[in-house]
């Protein structure tokens, strides 16, 4: 691998940019690989960059159906963060903002982790309580945490509607190691960096079952360009997850989601970090480019479609006005849909499945992207060890029977409420 | 001044002043404010995006990638509004935009010089070292040089409002086909819709000189528009953006800008017309290059002549008749260059306006306007925002939608029928038949691709706005970017404003070459809502402010306001949070004075809010019996009982009391927050899981007005105010609940208690909810009675220990609140299965404590967590958290409820309270949550 720097891409201006390589391999199928991971998405990238840096398991295959990063790593709204008040989760995903934060140097590729803060708003004393909670619980984990007041969160956030508000603005819970990263970058990222180490990326290349010995355990899938062997197969196939477990005969407690997200025309920047509404379905943060990432809830019907409808665009943009209602004249430039793994608790599961041979990364919900490096390093540690990484070691498949849910909202066993 | 003596559909008895940059100019009604500037003679209009290159107007519609400006000023300023569609009006003020000092010299344009370093992604491989650089220095630069438009910073005072529209028919674009599909289909009595987003009907036809039936195409449009204005099942919404196609049916449109239209059609057809492509050479950036429709569009709509000396480059047919249509208002073109001759433009030469052409023979020729004819591409984009894909067309060098989605048809140019007599026909046959095709002029519309310019020195663009040259399409392909998601993605091409209306297909070909694919292996993006960009403020509508969300009042609202309520907000309730008297130093006083006044005489709270549900039937008992884990099929009739319920998984839900008034008929109360939720439930239980189960269920929450009348005085007050009922405990004993008649009408009874104190809960029907609000007061003054709200209420359930909505949580089970012994063992219930699984039965669990500091003097908060003492402050020895505190006037001293893990067993124990993100750490000592009247005596009176 070239390292990238601001030498190399000097040099490389004088012979017209004419040398560069291609980022990754873009590799055919070889007949049989010691570990397969299917999704090439963030979270299987991760999972073989970290099975080869850390573990030295380089015969490794990740296969995507389309082109890397072309489902929710490459749709998300780009948010990270560790604001999390379970301690199933905390841990977790404080050591993937850890990842975050040595990435570019990691990885020689800059994914644009900008840690500009995560704002949550509060607009009433429950949710004051429900944040100090959160909060304290964050300071006990070793992370970052603050408890702003209204005039902080003014100082930060002027352009919040502190007149008229329908839910006047009490304070919030500020998270300032939190931001954003660049999604599609993060992808490519990993790939050039696994591949480098001996990763094949197969892309274009669709699961369409598994293959299973006399014993029923798995040796390998079966793909749109052939039959794979595999000592090991791990699947991080998000929206899809319950689809790739089902050819398996798994049953996953996973219900798929459309969520939408929304980015508007290029502006000068004014949204200082991420911010949250608390009593409407609204974030938002400001890319590097000028534009107003934004999103809300999901649509709320079970669906594959990688597209939303308009009640939701409306009461997304709805939230957007009522709590910053300078954006009006912002005009929407873009809106798409992913397809959310919701689980009954809203938290992951990283854990070996049912079946031999078969290991699961999935159920990220809406919230995945900032578990991108902390996924791929637990879900690599488990493939490699077979026990799980001690930050994950509460992301079990058999939680919801024996009821250890990690349940951060309190909404109970109904995916679309998470 | 480039405005032509005649012609074009502009008033020139209707001048309009107007200003950009601060400079004043006029233009005529009927104007754009593209037309005006180019009649003005303007033609540096932007900067680009990346290398702040000068840029001119391109094209003359949505499409327009360089023309942004922003209009108005201070809070009616909007940002990257387009040049080319915006409709002139008087006293219009422009300006432009990312550029400084000034449009003319912006110092910006030193990015120009650094484009060797600035090409596709160059940020992916730099700005790495040091780390922490890259917030402190790196990205407050880019920042600073990011985005077009500047927001106001100030609310949008905009008004929007939204509409619905429904139709049989949705005609999408007001071009020959889509005029001629309307009329045949509202001529058949269907109800249509016909929607443009141009101010005036006639797409391609204003800009185009045609023969329709022997006569100009114009006389044609006025005719069918004034026939369809003349039909009663017709509509025309002009300046109307269709902008996304939804599922079942549904369309979202913005009408002026201003309406949000939601429209339902069975059937819709896209006339979305056709885009022309710029051409990729050297210089096709500078202004004074355009687009050869644009060129036309100019001279024969608007009477402008674009330019002095006008070439014509083209690859099309179209370019030809561009040259004809210029020729025949008198400016005739110094070259037309046919592609297709094996002549090229090599080069597009100046710098702030086009001076020359180099052409491929190596001549120069002195020209101020090129107008590149590239060929056009079908506009395709909503047929594919449900998910069909284009397909490339060989045949006519475009992508075309084959499959559209069940219910669009393709019409027109939009659907490859670029020939005028094509497209009328085609939008003929969409709607239905039915009506002859007129006769038409007919000029030959072949064309042949190209790419791009070979042996072209210098930057080429694709995209325009984002500045992606052929260039950064190849380095793309180079460095592994060969997916056109990929490329898109990593050049930026197509996610500048115009959504690569302008480059999309020319980056796609260029991909295609680069990759030695065809354009059918090379594929194209999926275009997804929204068409064209539209405002949020439109999509949020009236939905902002306080009208965000409704304003639920009780029917004691108007009451508490007169007497100095201050409100809080309870969901969409706005609830009396406590009534401060004069001289009361601040909140805490006089919640304080409110509990001590129920105490110790007696208090009215309105608890009109908690949400109520009829439950009636014959099997309503049995509807209860497994929705609550206690029984209520052995409630006496007259009596109430408190009811738990779980979700599904075992974990509590929510409670309330449950009233018996009849065999079957049942009155069930929940929590204010829950209401909507519990009544989803309750339908969810009787038509999902038992449909055969006979009962019906209402919400009355609206229905009733329910007040607390508590405290050791409440018999006595509501003996003055209902001196005919017997309220004695044996008549109504605690948990007794009568209806009787109160000035006529029905009213409801209750024992019930959530303070503690002797108590009573009375209902009448909502709208006497005031009245009787007063008559309580009346007949309570002599007793000193005073209003509470809801702080004093939270106050005194917590001295009672009651669970509430902090307990509530969601993550608690029914032992958890110390109710475990709720759960009935005699019979099944929602929740019970999963309730016993391992983790919800583990001793170990956080259950609910009473707290109060060892130090009296101190306060506490919620949200603290529980370490035992001399623990470590960290996540490992956390046993919990305090879940609600409040002052104790009746004690004293704050006091707080919690829950801590095996909190039952340690009644005694002193703990930390641990609130690291606040004031610190505060010593407690753990002990009964009932801190009032453990007994419970004061209930019975
Ligand atoms: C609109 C939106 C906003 C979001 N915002 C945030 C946010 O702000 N912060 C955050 O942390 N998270 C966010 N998320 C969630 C986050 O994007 C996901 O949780 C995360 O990306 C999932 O992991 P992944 O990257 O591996 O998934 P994906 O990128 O979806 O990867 C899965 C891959 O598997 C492939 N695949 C599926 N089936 C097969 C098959 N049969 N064979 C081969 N390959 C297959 C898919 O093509 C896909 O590429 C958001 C998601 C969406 C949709």
């Amino acid at each position: 691998m070239k390292r990238f720097s601001i030498f190399s891409l000097a040099a490389n201006a004088l012979s017209g940019h004419r040398k560069w390589a291609p980022t990754w391999r873009d590799a055919s199928p070889r007949p049989g690989y010691d570990i397969i991971i299917v999704g090439g998405g963030g979270h299987g990238l991760a999972t073989a960059y970290y099975l080869a840096k850390v573990h030295g398991i380089t015969n490794v295959a990740v296969i995507e159906k389309g082109w890397i990063g072309g489902g929710n790593a490459g749709r998300n709204t780009t948010i990270i963060r560790s604001n999390y008040g379970l301690a199933g989760n905390g841990p977790f995903y404080e050591w993937s903002m850890k990842l975050w934060e040595g990435l570019e140097q990691e990885l020689n590729y800059n994914a644009m982790v900008s840690q500009r803060g995560v704002l949550n708003l509060y607009h009433s004393d429950g949710q004051r309580d429900a944040y100090a909670r959160r909060g304290n619980a964050m300071r006990m984990h070793g992370v970052d945490a603050e408890l702003l007041d209204r005039d902080a969160v003014r100082r930060m956030a002027p352009f919040l509607d502190f007149e008229g508000a329908r839910f006047p603005i009490q304070g919030g819970l500020l998270q300032r190691r939190g931001g954003t990263a660049r999604h599609d970058a993060v992808v490519w990222g990993y790939a050039r960096a696994a591949s480098a180490l001996g990763v094949d990326i197969i892309q274009n290349c669709e699961v369409t079952g598994f293959v299973t010995d006399n014993g029923g355990a798995i040796t390998g899938v079966e793909t749109s360009r052939g039959t794979i062997r595999a000592g090991k197969t791990g699947i991080a196939v998000a929206g899809n997850s319950s689809r790739v477990a089902a050819m398996a005969g798994l049953r996953l407690p996973i219900e798929s989601h459309v969520l939408q997200a929304f980015v508007s025309e290029g502006l000068k920047p004014v949204i200082p970090g991420v911010i949250t509404f608390g009593m409407g379905h609204f974030y938002i943060s400001q890319s590097d480019k000028g534009g107003l990432v934004f999103g809300g809830d999901i649509d709320g019907y079970n669906s594959y479609a990688q597209r939303g409808n308009l009640p939701v665009v409306q009461d997304v943009c709805e939230g957007g006005m009522a709590l910053m209602p300078m954006i009006g004249k912002a005009r929407v430039l873009r809106s798409w849909g992913g397809i959310m793994d919701m689980t009954m608790d809203g938290s992951p599961i990283i854990d070996r499945s049912p079946v031999d041979g078969l290991w699961l990364n999935a159920g990220w919900c809406y919230g995945g992207f900032k578990a991108t490096p902390a996924s791929g390093w637990c879900f690599a540690h488990l493939l490699a060890t077979e026990t799980p990484h001690e930050t994950a070691t509460a992301y079990r498949l058999d939680r919801f029977a024996t009821g250890d849910v990690i349940d951060e909202k309190g909404a109970g066993a109904q995916a679309n409420l998470h | 001044m480039s405005r032509l003596p005649t012609g074009g559909l502009i008033d020139r008895t209707k001048p309009l002043a107007f200003s950009f940059d601060g400079k004043r100019y006029t233009g005529f009604a009927g104007d754009t404010l593209a037309s005006a500037l180019l009649a003005n003679d303007i033609r540096l209009v932007a900067r680009s995006f990346k290398y702040h290159r000068p840029r001119g107007i391109l094209t003359a519609g949505s499409e327009e990638p360089n023309a942004l400006v922003t209009i108005g000023r201070g809070a009616h300023a909007e940002p990257n509004t387009r040049a080319t569609t915006l409709p002139l009006f008087d006293g219009l003020e422009a300006s432009s935009q990312n550029r400084w000092p000034s449009l003319d010299h912006d110092l910006l344009s030193i990015n120009g010089i650094l484009s060797p370093l600035f090409v596709a992604g160059f940020y992916y491989k730099t700005f790495m070292w040091p780390a922490a650089l890259w917030e402190k220095l790196y990205e407050p630069l880019i920042r600073r040089a990011a985005g077009l438009g500047a927001l106001s910073m100030e609310p949008d005072p905009a008004e929007y409002d939204a509409d619905h529209g429904f139709c049989d028919l949705l005609v999408v674009g007001a071009g020959p086909a889509g005029l001629a599909a309307a009329l045949a289909a509202g001529r058949a009595g269907q109800r249509v819709l016909l929607v443009d987003e141009d101010v005036r009907p006639g797409g391609r036809l204003l800009a185009e000189r045609h023969e329709i039936d022997g006569n100009s195409a114009l006389d044609w449009v006025d005719a069918t528009i004034a026939e369809l204005a003349s039909l009663p099942n017709v509509r025309i919404l002009s300046r109307t953006i269709l902008f996304g196609a939804y599922d079942g049916g549904t369309y979202g449109a913005v009408e002026n800008g201003r309406r949000l239209w939601k429209i339902v059609a069975r059937r819709a057809i896209l006339a979305t017309g056709a885009i022309e492509r710029p051409l990729v050479f050297a210089g096709n950036d500078i202004p004074g290059v355009m687009t050869a429709s644009a060129v036309q569009a100019y001279a024969t709509r608007w009477g402008v002549a674009p330019g002095k000396r006008i070439a014509i480059f083209t690859t099309s047919d179209s370019g030809l008749k561009v040259a004809a249509d210029l020729a025949a208002i008198g400016i005739e073109p110094v070259t037309v260059i046919d592609a297709r001759d094996g002549m090229l433009v090599t080069r597009a030469i100046g710098g702030k306006a086009l001076k020359a052409i180099e052409l491929s023979d190596g001549r120069r020729i002195a020209v101020d306007t090129l107008a590149m004819a590239g060929g056009w591409n079908p506009s395709v984009g909503l047929g594919c925002n449900l998910g069909a894909r284009p397909n490339w067309s060989e045949a006519i060098g475009a992508y075309l939608l084959d499959s559209p989605p069940g219910g669009m048809i393709m019409a027109g140019a939009a659907a490859g029928a670029f020939g005028l007599g094509a497209a009328i026909a085609s939008g003929i046959e969409a709607a239905g038949g039915g009506m002859p095709v007129p006769a038409t002029s007919e000029d030959p519309s072949g064309s042949r691709p190209l790419w791009h310019v070979p042996h072209s020195r210098g930057k080429a663009f694709v995209d325009y706005q984002h500045d992606v040259t052929d260039k950064d399409v190849a380095l793309a392909a180079r460095e592994g970017f060969t997916s056109v998601e990929h490329m898109k993605r990593y050049t930026t091409l197509g996610m500048a404003t115009d959504q690569g209306k302008t480059g999309q297909v020319n980056g796609n070909a260029l991909l295609a070459i680069a990759t030695g694919k065809t354009m059918s292996e090379a594929g194209t993006i999926l275009s997804r809502p929204p068409y064209l960009p539209v405002s949020i403020g439109v999509l949020a509508g009236h939905h902002r402010g306080e009208h965000f969300k409704p304003v639920r009042h009780t029917s004691g609202h108007a009451w508490a306001l007169e007497n100095g309520a201050t409100f809080v907000d309870t969901g969409q309730w706005k609830r009396a949070q406590w009534f401060a008297r004069p001289g009361e130093r601040d909140w805490l006083e006089t919640v304080s004075r409110e509990v001590t006044a129920t105490r110790t005489g007696v208090g009215i709270c309105d608890v009109s809010t908690l949400g109520k549900i009829d439950v009636h039937g014959p099997d309503a008992s049995t509807l209860l019996d497994r929705l609550y884990v206690n029984i209520f099929s052995t409630l006496p009739v007259g009596r109430a009982r408190y009811g738990l319920m779980l979700r599904e998984d075992g974990f509590v839900m929510d409670d309330g009391t449950t009233t018996r008034f009849a065999e079957d008929r049942f009155y069930v109360t929940t929590t204010t927050v829950n209401a909507a939720r519990i009544m989803q439930h309750i339908d969810f239980a009787r038509q999902v899981l038992w449909p055969e189960l006979d009962v019906q269920a209402t919400s009355v929450t609206e229905q009733w007005a329910t007040y607390a009348i508590a405290g050791p005085r409440s018999r006595a007050l509501l003996a003055k105010l209902l001196p005919d009922l017997d309220l004695s405990n044996e008549a109504l004993p605690y948990m007794g609940a009568m209806e009787f008649h109160w000035q006529g009408v029905t009213a409801r009874i209750f024992r019930l208690s959530f303070s503690g104190e002797m108590a009573f809960e009375l209902a009448v029907p909502a709208h006497h909810g005031d009245r009787l609000i007063r008559a309580l007061f009346e007949a309570g003054r002599v007793l000193g009675v005073a209003p509470y709200g809801t702080e004093a209420l939270g106050v005194m359930r917590i001295e009672k220990g009651h669970p509430a909505g902090n307990e509530l949580n969601g993550q608690t089970t029914a032992t958890d609140l110390g109710m475990g012994r709720m759960l009935s063992r005699k019979k099944d219930f929602i929740g019970r299965v999963m309730a016993a699984r391992p983790a919800l039965v583990n001793p170990a669990r956080p259950t609910l404590v009473g707290i109060h500091p060892v130090d009296p003097a101190r306060r506490l908060r919620a949200g603290g967590h529980l370490l035992a003492k001399g623990a470590a402050p960290v996540a490992a020895n956390d046993q919990g958290h305090v879940t609600s505190v409040c002052y104790s006037p009746t004690l004293g001293h704050w006091i707080g409820l919690a829950l801590l893990a095996n909190g039952p067993a340690r009644h005694g124990e002193r703990i930390i309270v641990h609130d690291p993100i606040r004031d610190g750490d505060t010593e407690v000592e753990v002990v009964n949550p009932v801190f009032v009247d453990p007994e419970g005596v004061r209930v019975r009176g």
